[in-house]
């Protein structure tokens, strides 16, 4: 079988709509036109019913009630609606908030948001596997913290929180916990009639959905409130207002129903090429893997190759579509956010690729990976001085840089 | 399902295949998501580029003046929150006629202690400038109005009530998601600052709509996280949502006048039947015909029969209308809008949409008016059993 260039190891990034997901959206974009708010004809009530058959697979997929589901534009908005709509909501309760350094910018920013506005915010590091520390967590929590916000799974480095246990903690102090599950739906089973979360966000495009749609998770038993971030005709309820777009939410429903039914086999398959991989890259020195390997996804490998330059590799590695830091903010040259919470140094940081396994990953596709990374990583630590200063023994850090 | 005729078009329309087809390989082979540096990156952004370069050419604006959105609900509640969120609490105008994307998050600034300013509609369902110009004045930051009203079809005088409220000092922002795609549409030439569409309206897909911004329009974003749209909308762009929304831009304008022809057309032979010898004894009443409406659109209601039943005996003869706005179809309160206009509450319960489009016929118009025909007599009938 002949490889296609370039091989596509960025399913955190995105993925590629499943087939059998584009062949059920497709003729809703087509005959079954519909506005699913028309009450007043077939049209509507079809987009209507095909709504509800979504709704139920995508609540089917995380152990929740289809009432349980508001749609989205995407986990951006969730994110969003989430917190903000908590936050003000049980403003009463308390004005205090709790993250973790390494969440997504889409909750990173919302907080940043809310401290304009008078709320605060604790960040907390994460141990240096990428794990919520649970003891500081406790210490954190405040009579007046009224809303947790811990991602499920971490983007960049692929490790599982114990939501479970964040969760109990939150319940016991009255406060409410919200999950960003966009890298997770597919990855790790969710049962929320089991986890305490309160408000989790969906996106359908990280499980071979399309973009642009997502939802929110909004406990009934107990009852969660939010105050609505978009306003108008009363669409999903009251918490989000907008016609709903049937081709994307038939979307999103194929390709939960499908992950679903396959998730168990395909993460064993998706399990032994990660490792594989990973075989072959730590079969080179100085390379160091980025997050818990037992708590992980096993779609996720994130690696730093010490003394290599962060954007030669990425230039060398042309063949392969990776990333170096999160897809969202990988347009500026910051070293990621993530490793340097896990303490990674600037360097270390920027000589980091991610490799993100999916369902169409060949074997091929990863041997000629770590052949691809053994050559290029060869090759440019032949040009660095540093590599051959650490070669001979010396301890870079000991070393007096000079200034010109 | 089987043949239905669609007279709903201002609740929807179906998509273009020409639309289709060019969105189909942004969801399999160029899925790369916009913000990667590789290869299928750099495709995806480039798509995105094209598709805004259409936008913004379809408006007249430039293309770093489009921020993509989900949809008109959602531009409408970005020029709502976004604008008030940099400004001082006053006074915002908005007609009695906007659409609850408008109404709600205006509302929803009361409580951040902003003040309402309602601007009435004349019995054909046009907004008061004169009543605007009475009242605006000191403290007017704000202001929105709908170009073209989903119900009635009015098209409004934007480019006046744009100068009367900028003079007050306001920013001013038009709802234009009924009337791109109807009408010849330049953003300059309506002298606002901020302006919504919504691709589905006009033979694009769900789920993509945008705000067009003004030079001097200050924003804050109000869904946050990660930079995308110029800072003013976070989100994975929906890539093939955004080269669906070019290319029915581009198709939009190409059609315009050979649509515009088409739709008057019908619309004319419609309204020509409702007063023309077979129909005139059942008295319908067209709201707004005085006044300069969408070429699609008949708003009408037949005194003593009732709104929604007809609604449902016209589904069953095979006619697909809306009642009102879809967003609301299933309230049975009386339109606002209408409420707003004088129209008798009884009357205005009676209230049927016809919103044509491109793929409808003179056949299916006249076929129409046949089935009014008969439903009416039918109902009227029942009306007459006593009970």
């Amino acid at each position: 079988m002949s490889l296609k260039f370039p091989i596509y190891l960025d399913y955190s990034a995105t993925t590629p709509v499943d087939p059998r997901v584009v062949d059920a959206m497709v003729p809703y974009l087509g005959e079954l036109y519909g506005n699913p708010a028309s009450r007043s004809h077939p049209y509507g009530w079809t987009a209507e019913d095909a709504v509800e058959t979504a709704r139920a697979n995508v609540a089917a997929l995380i152990g929740a009630d289809p009432k349980e589901i508001v749609w989205t534009s995407g986990a951006t908005e969730s994110n969003n609606l989430a917190i903000k709509g908590a936050a003000h909501f049980y403003a009463s309760k308390g004005k205090h908030l709790i993250t973790l350094k390494t969440e997504h910018k889409a909750v990173l920013d919302t907080l940043r948001e809310l401290e304009r506005t008078g709320f605060e915010v604790t960040y907390l590091d994460p141990r240096d596997d990428g794990l919520l520390d649970m003891d500081a967590f406790k210490a954190a929590l405040r009579p007046d913290t009224s809303v947790v916000s811990i991602m499920f799974v971490n983007n960049e480095i692929g490790v599982i929180q114990d939501v479970r246990a964040i969760g109990a903690l939150c319940r016991a102090n009255g406060t409410v916990f919200h999950v960003d599950a966009a890298q997770a739906t597919g990855k790790v089973a969710i049962n929320l009639a089991e986890l305490p979360i309160d408000l989790m966000s969906l996106c359908a495009h990280k499980t071979y959905g399309p973009k642009g749609i997502g939802a929110l998770y909004v406990r009934r038993k107990p009852r969660i409130r939010l105050e609505a971030q978009m306003h108008g005709g009363g669409h999903e309820r009251g918490f989000r207002s907008g016609t709903l777009p049937t081709h994307q939410i038939v979307g999103m429903g194929e390709a939960f129903r499908i992950a679903r039914e396959e998730m168990g086999t395909e993460n064993e398959r998706i399990r032994m090429l990660r490792d594989r991989l990973w075989a072959g890259l730590s079969t080179m020195d100085e390379v160091y893997l980025n997050g818990s390997l037992e708590q992980r996804v096993p779609h996720n490998l994130n690696v730093s190759f010490a003394y290599v330059e962060g954007e030669s590799l990425i230039m060398a590695i042309k063949d392969i579509a990776v990333s170096s830091g999160s897809a969202c903010t990988s347009a500026s040259l910051e070293p990621s956010y993530v490793l340097r919470a896990l303490g990674r140094s600037d360097e270390l940081a920027h000589s980091s690729i991610r490799f993100s396994i999916g369902r169409f990953t060949t074997e091929e596709e990863i041997d000629y990976t770590i052949a691809l990374l053994q050559a290029k990583v060869g090759k440019l630590r032949e040009m660095s001085p540093l590599w051959e200063m650490v070669q001979s023994g010396i301890d870079l850090n000991s070393v007096q840089w000079a200034a010109h | 399902m089987r043949a239905h005729t669609f007279f709903d078009h201002n609740a929807t329309t179906p998509v273009d295949p020409a639309v289709v087809a060019a969105m189909l390989p942004f969801w399999s082979e160029y899925a790369a998501n916009p913000s990667s540096a590789h290869r299928s990156g750099v495709a995806a952004r480039k798509a995105v580029d094209a598709a805004r370069e259409q936008v913004a050419a379809f408006a007249g604006v430039l293309p770093s003046q489009v921020v993509f959105t989900s949809g008109g609900s959602e531009a409408n509640n970005l020029f709502v929150r976004g604008a008030a969120a940099r400004l001082r609490a006053g006074r915002m105008a908005l007609s009695a006629g906007e659409h609850a994307c408008v109404r709600r998050p205006a509302r929803s600034l009361v409580r951040e202690g902003w003040q309402l300013l309602d601007v009435g509609l004349d019995a054909q369902g046009r907004i008061r400038g004169d009543e605007l110009a009475a009242k605006a004045g000191e403290g007017l930051m704000l202001a929105s109005f709908i170009a073209a009203h989903n119900e009635t079809g009015v098209v409004q005088d934007i480019p006046s009530l744009a100068e009367t409220a900028r003079s007050a000092g306001a920013v001013v922002h038009t709802d234009a998601v009924q009337w791109a795609g109807k009408r010849s549409l330049r953003f300059d030439d309506l002298n606002v600052d901020a302006l919504s569409l919504s691709a589905h309206k006009f033979y694009g897909p769900k789920g993509i709509g945008a705000l067009l911004v003004g030079k001097r329009l200050d924003l804050r974003a109000q869904i946050e996280g990660g930079g995308h749209e110029h800072g003013l909308r976070a989100g994975t762009e929906n890539v093939p949502a955004i080269v669906g929304f070019g290319v029915a831009c581009e198709l939009a304008a190409a059609r315009l006048q050979a649509d515009a022809a088409h739709l008057t057309d019908l619309r004319d032979r419609l309204l020509a039947g409702l007063r023309g010898p077979q129909l005139r004894h059942l008295g319908a009443v067209v709201f707004g015909a005085e006044a300069e409406r969408l070429p699609n659109t008949v708003y009408f209601a037949i005194p003593g029969i009732d709104g929604p039943t007809l609604l449902l005996a016209l589904d069953d003869a095979g006619f697909a209308l809306g009642s009102g706005s879809a967003c609301s179809s299933g309230d049975h309160a009386p339109s606002p809008t209408l409420l707003g206009m004088g129209v008798d509450p009884d009357l205005a319960r009676g209230a049927l949409r016809v919103s044509l489009g491109r793929s409808n016929t003179r056949i299916q118009v006249d076929a129409f008016l046949d089935a009014l025909q008969t439903c009416t007599t039918g109902l009227r009938g029942l009306a007459a059993v006593a009970v």
